[in-house]
């Protein structure tokens, strides 16, 4: 593979496969920086995927919002999970550090493979520990950050995350983790629960992407997360272009 | 060939959960059986049947869950009952061992007197005795409780069916073909079926055939290799005694792989303090350091815990693990794009890592359960316990989790919440009048909830819900029947929980984060 890339790079006289040419780049160049995430989300990161060595933020409430916990949103587990979903589904093992009440079947529905995401639920104080060395032998792993975080301990972890190529995704109050992109849930609305009957079927959520860097400029989305099925799906606002499910319960 | 003789203990896991055969029990692992007993399968269970379907088949059983390392632990003393006899003895897998016959058999005057004495010794256990040559054969003659003679095994072996070979997807093949019995596979040329099945299809042939599964001139002796460690201070506990062997279970595998060997039989030897010295050895075929971790681990729980007569005295001081037997590793092919493979290892080195810094309930893993609830339909293991479970594919998981979700009428429907509380937080539902609603035996409520608190908290306003959706479970088990009913709430401030209501007590089960 490394020689046909370098092949290609210098242009070196031969035989022009154009075709094959675009088949072999992107695949080769995004699997050594970038994990792939669900179609529905690669418009939200800054290079269509979660880059390697790099620290997620995922928070219920608005990036420049005041801090008090009543103004948390829910929808950021979901978040976190739909996340996860794409690397595990492209192979990656995944693993969460720090979530006792991780709903599971939650997980599988939204795309996790969950042969290939073990859990540490409940790591106590030894969750630097644990954390570093999840991040030396798993591509994603997701941490429930306890409400104080060490500086140092902090520091220690996004320097390995980078060094070793893995992404961590944290959930959690805490601000001491410097993160290279921030999500957050700007508001929520479940469809298909009635006085009385229906069910939850949907939930279309708009999320907002803040960082550094590349991730500089907000981004926006709105998502039907989690959709009628448990995955994620891009949700229009027409009412035409709902998933067909819901536009059927909602008459 | 070797003369072999096989000891079988029927419905091993049913009898080390202390069940006799007489009593309907089936053993269940992810929610599928493993294992049941004989009244079981008159009633109809089989493994491989789902929980529900095996209790709808025979009213009145019993379900113990599957425990590899208690009937590990239990099959100890059956093993010591067996070395005294021969000392050689290899552990095949929990319920089975073999001996090679030629040295005892001449010492007991025969083939069948020594099946007989055996069986005799191991008659609490209801083991088996079968003597053939080869272990294949054996392990199919013990089922019988038969001893074949010298040269008979082919035509004994040439009545059975192809199934008996374990090879699912072979036998699978060879019913299409009609070749349904192991004497019209063996009648097939050799080189024919290295053509058609390949090198397993050939091995299988040769087992057929009633011959070693591997030529002779195929072995290669082993290399002068051991992995020991110094336990200081001498372990008395298991768990730290398991956490030496794991790193030795990975250094041996390291070893033979950097050599291009695999391992086929492992001797564990254990010393203690006083001078005694354990010795076992474990048949295993194409092993992971895992399944190699897991053996020992087995071993050790016989020796260290539970009631066996020949538990050492005293702590462990060495741990040694010695390959007796190897056969050139045959590799696997790695994908094409990378390694998954090395991942796959690297994730485990990293997993046995928090494990041996948390304890090895620590860490992990789900497995798709039958049931109704959010937390019913999973089910948490131990990492490395369910790995056997786990070969599929994501998408063999998600189908999985999709048809269980058909099996239970009356499950809290997709998409899932996101967070399950382990344990259910307590909450209360008013009406708007601030009286507490209550739930008749019907499913009927006294009136429509409007005002929800969590834990004590300030009250918030319920904008809509669905409910109640009664359930009523395991009535027919007085120790297990819960009557419940769930309602999923939106609350004022966007957040949308699963409710239940028993006995009177509403708990928060779930929360739609």
């Amino acid at each position: 593979m490394a020689l046909s890339q370098r092949a290609v790079a210098e242009g070196r006289p031969g035989p022009d496969f154009p075709e094959l040419k675009n088949l072999a780049r992107p695949v080769s160049l995004a699997r050594e920086r970038t994990l792939p995430v669900l179609p529905a989300l690669a418009d939200l990161l800054p290079e269509g995927g979660l880059r390697r060595g790099s620290t997620v933020a995922v928070s219920g409430d608005a990036p420049r919002a005041s801090r008090s916990e009543a103004e948390a949103r829910p929808g950021a587990t979901s978040l976190a999970l739909a996340l996860l979903a794409g690397p595990s589904q492209a192979g990656s093992w995944c693993a969460a550090v720090g979530l006792p009440s991780l709903g599971l079947v939650a997980a599988a529905e939204v795309g996790i493979a969950l042969e290939r995401f073990p859990l540490v639920a409940r790591p106590g104080d030894e969750w630097p520990a644990v954390v570093a060395a999840l991040v030396d032998a798993v591509d994603v792993v997701l941490v429930h950050l306890p409400r104080h975080v060490r500086s140092s301990d902090a520091r220690r972890l996004v320097a390995k995350a980078r060094d070793r190529g893995a992404v961590l995704v944290t959930t959690g109050g805490s601000k001491a983790l410097p993160a290279d992109i921030r999500l957050s849930v700007l508001s929520c609305a479940w469809e298909g629960l009635g006085h009385g009957h229906g069910r939850l079927r949907a939930r279309s959520m708009d999320v907002v992407v803040t960082g550094r860097g590349a991730a500089a400029r907000e981004r926006r989305a709105s998502l039907w997360l989690p959709a009628a099925d448990g995955g994620v799906e891009q949700c229009l606002r027409d009412p035409l272009c709902m998933p067909q499910q819901i536009a059927q319960t909602l008459g | 060939m070797t003369r072999t003789l096989v000891l079988w203990c029927p419905d091993w896991p049913v009898t080390a959960a202390g069940f006799s055969a007489d009593e309907p029990v089936a053993v269940q692992f992810a929610n599928r059986v493993v294992a049941c007993s004989a009244a079981a399968r008159v009633g109809g269970v089989r493994r491989g049947l789902r929980r529900r379907q095996a209790e709808a088949r025979c009213p009145g059983l019993q379900l113990v869950a599957h425990d590899p390392d208690g009937e590990a632990r239990a099959f100890e003393p059956v093993v010591a009952s067996v070395e005294a006899f021969c000392p050689r003895v290899e552990i095949v897998r929990p319920g089975v061992c073999a001996v090679a016959t030629r040295g005892p058999s001449r010492y007991f005057g025969g083939d069948e007197a020594l099946a007989a004495r055996v069986t005799e010794t191991v008659a609490d256990a209801g083991g088996r005795a079968g003597i053939a040559d080869g272990p294949f054969a054996a392990e199919l003659a013990a089922r019988g409780g038969r001893v074949i003679a010298p040269g008979q095994t082919p035509s004994f072996l040439s009545s059975f069916s192809v199934d008996v070979l374990e090879r699912p997807d072979l036998s699978d093949l060879l019913h299409r073909l009609g070749i349904r019995t192991l004497g019209t596979f063996a009648a097939l040329p050799p080189t024919s079926v290295l053509a058609r099945f390949g090198a397993d299809g050939l091995r299988a042939h040769r087992l057929a055939c009633g011959e070693d599964e591997r030529p002779i001139a195929a072995r290669i002796s082993p290399p002068e290799l051991d992995v020991s460690a110094q336990l200081d201070p001498p372990v008395e506990r298991v768990e730290t005694a398991v956490f030496a062997a794991r790193g030795l279970a990975h250094q041996l595998c390291d070893e033979l792989s950097a050599r291009g060997l695999a391992l086929s039989c492992l001797r564990v030897e254990a010393e203690t303090s006083h001078g005694e010295t354990l010795v076992r050895r474990w048949r295993l075929e194409g092993a992971t350091p895992l399944a190699l971790a897991e053996r020992v681990r087995w071993q050790l729980d016989g020796w260290l815990a539970g009631a066996n007569p020949h538990a050492p005295t005293a702590g462990l001081i060495l741990l040694r693990l010695v390959p007796e037997e190897v056969l050139p590793d045959e590799g696997r092919q790695l994908g094409f794009w990378g390694g998954d493979r090395a991942l796959d290892d690297r994730a485990a080195r990293a997993l046995l890592h928090i494990q041996g810094l948390l304890g090895p309930e620590a860490v992990t893993t789900a497995v798709p359960a039958g049931g109704r609830g959010p937390a019913e339909q999973v089910q948490l293991v131990p990492w490395g316990d369910a790995l056997p479970l786990l070969c599929g594919s994501a998408r063999v998981i998600r189908g999985q989790i999709r048809k269980e979700r058909e099996m239970w009428p009356g499950r809290v429907p997709a998409p899932s919440p996101a967070v399950v509380h382990g344990k259910p937080i307590r909450a209360e539902v008013v009406d708007e009048r601030d009286r507490p609603i209550a739930i008749s035996g019907r499913g009927a409520p006294s009136a429509e909830p409007a005002k929800l608190s969590i834990d004590g908290e300030p009250w918030t306003e319920v904008v809509v819900w669905a409910g109640p959706w009664p359930v009523d479970e395991r009535w027919w088990d007085p120790g297990a029947h819960r009557r419940r009913a769930r309602w999923q709430v939106l609350t004022a401030d966007g957040t949308a929980h699963l409710l239940a209501v028993e006995g009177g007590r509403w708990s928060v089960e779930a929360t739609y984060d």
